[in-house]
């Protein structure tokens, strides 16, 4: 059911756990839809030098939140806030229909950790997003792909 | 521990019985006429077919007149249902089922309610239990039917299917239980329990997938589901498979002759359960420790989801299944775990391991080395885990 790229990222997360004093951290998603990820960033002049997650959720979530810290790496966050679930999708080869929304969170939890830096730092800048928990919400049209 | 392949998801399905198969082969050679054909081979084909149905009706406990032959249990569930249903318009259009029984009813119901019928689905108590008391309330002047499962596919929990047929008869309703998953597992006397109508399916005692009957008391007002020339008794048309009336009937007399058997797998069972529950912390038991399927176990691990386990659980050679919404399909997770009282995250972290008579205690040990770290290993990725552990300090 799953590409050899997810099932490699869900046996073999890269840069999983915390990341102390992170610059912005961001949270999406809830337990009753049963996908949570949790993002935190370093940020150094503008550009994501260490990117970590956590997540509870099933293999597609795991795999998302993986490969999505090494889509970010080094990126400005202009850039990163410009990730898209379906480039998220697309890195991992593809994803069954119903797991789409794992890819959705990944893309949501990026844009919550740079609003939070945003915040932290009195930079007044607003980043447009949702909480990534799609039972609710329907403003992603790839779902359904 | 070397590693090796476990197979823990006997509810899903069971591995064939080389018995069984070997019963089964000469309708492929000799047998295989078609039993409604006057001529040798077909006559000879019908004393198979009528012989394997003999061989059920007395390991059951009923005629052979009442069983009927199908293509699996959730044919069985929608004719019964619908069956008995459409026979009872005169009377009424009210049905009575539970909030945990199987797809195949619960699906089954709903079709009707889109038809207009109206259905109560019954609560459950913690355990998954539907009462008989609860059953006689529900039941009204235009209620036709009652159906509740005889035992629970993911928390293998056992109704009182006999104080149920009671209420119901009492009331002249008809009673249907879905027994796919207790047929060859609790011992039962169709005539002595009292069940106007009972399903199974063969493939969970080691017959092919594809078989099942359905058990319709004489005297039971059913519909047909599938018209046509007119086989089992103008009941179920369709040329009768007699390889696998002939399996079924194999699987039953195996799996009934082996009963005792069961206590060894509860007894394994048993072990696995309390050794889970000892050694991995914030885990809960869903379903009864009594009153139980002997090789069902349901736990639900805090803060991490099914999905995940099962997948790492593979990679060790385990097979087993979850209540997860994502291994469903869905965004929902299991209604049998919503429907005792879990709330979502508790049932999306569920695991069901199902042993058979298959089973080892090697198997069991090594069930029990892998999952604990697996589980942690979960947790450690998991942010509810981190914010659960520092609330936990915090208190």
């Amino acid at each position: 059911m799953y590409s050899e790229k997810v099932m490699d990222h869900f046996m073999h997360p890269r840069n999983v756990g915390e990341i102390e004093n992170a610059d912005g951290i961001g949270e999406v998603g809830n337990a009753k839809c049963g996908d949570i990820m949790k993002m935190f960033l370093k940020i150094d002049d503008g550009v994501i030098t260490h990117v970590n997650y956590q997540t509870f959720g099933g293999g597609a979530a795991v795999a998302t939140s993986s490969i999505a810290t090494e889509l970010l790496k080094g990126k400005t966050l202009d850039e990163a806030l410009k990730l898209t679930n379906q480039a998220v999708i697309e890195a991992l080869d593809g994803l069954p229909p119903v797991k789409i929304h794992c890819s959705v969170l990944a893309e949501e939890a990026v844009k919550a950790a740079v609003a939070d830096y945003y915040k932290r730092n009195g930079i007044d800048k607003t980043v447009e997003g949702c909480d990534g928990c799609c039972c609710a919400c329907d403003k992603h049209d790839s779902h359904e792909n | 521990m070397e590693k090796r392949f476990v197979y823990a998801d006997n509810a899903a399905t069971t591995k064939p019985d080389p018995r069984v198969i070997e019963a089964m082969m000469p309708c492929f050679s000799e047998n295989w006429g078609n039993p409604s054909s006057l001529y040798g081979i077909g006559q000879e084909a019908k004393a198979v077919l009528n012989g394997a149905r003999e061989k059920i009706a007395s390991l059951m406990g009923c005629d052979a007149g009442e069983i009927f032959f199908t293509s699996c249990g959730t044919e069985s569930d929608n004719w019964a249902i619908r069956g008995a249903a459409l026979a009872g318009v005169k009377k009424g259009k009210h049905l009575i089922t539970s909030k945990v029984e199987h797809h195949a009813v619960l699906h089954t119901m709903a079709s009707l309610e889109r038809e207009g019928f109206e259905v109560t689905y019954l609560d459950v108590d913690e355990f998954g239990r539907v009462s008989a008391d609860a059953v006689r309330a529900a039941i009204r002047p235009d209620t036709t039917l009652v159906t509740v499962m005889f035992a629970n596919n993911e928390i293998g929990t056992i109704m009182p299917i006999r104080e149920i047929a009671e209420v119901c008869h009492e009331k002249g309703v008809v009673f249907f239980t879905d027994a796919v998953q207790a047929v060859g597992h609790v011992n039962m006397n169709l005539h002595e329990l009292g069940v106007d109508m009972l399903s199974c399916s063969g493939h969970k005692i080691n017959a092919p997938k594809g078989t099942g009957f359905l058990y319709i008391k004489k005297g039971t007002r059913v519909l047909n589901l599938i018209e046509g020339g007119g086989q089992e008794r103008g009941k179920r048309s369709g040329t009768e498979n007699v390889a696998y009336a002939v399996a079924l009937a194999k699987a039953l007399e195996l799996a009934l002759a082996s009963i005792d058997d069961l206590k060894r797998v509860e007894a394994m069972r048993n072990r696995l359960m309390d050794e889970i529950l000892r050694r991995v912390p914030y885990s809960r038991l869903n379903g009864p420790r009594e009153g139980r399927l002997p090789g069902n176990l349901n736990i639900s691990f805090e803060y991490i989801e099914g999905e995940s386990m099962t997948l790492l659980l593979d990679s060790c050679g385990i097979s087993a299944s979850t209540g997860s919404a994502c291994s469903n399909n869905s965004l929902e997770p299991s209604h049998v775990l919503l429907a005792i009282g879990l709330p979502h995250e508790k049932a999306h972290g569920s695991l069901r391991l199902s042993l058979s008579h298959e089973n080892t205690d090697e198997d069991v040990s090594y069930i029990l080395e892998n999952l604990p770290p697996i589980v942690q290993r979960l947790r450690d990725m998991s942010p509810l885990y981190h914010e659960g552990m520092e609330r936990i300090k915090e208190d």
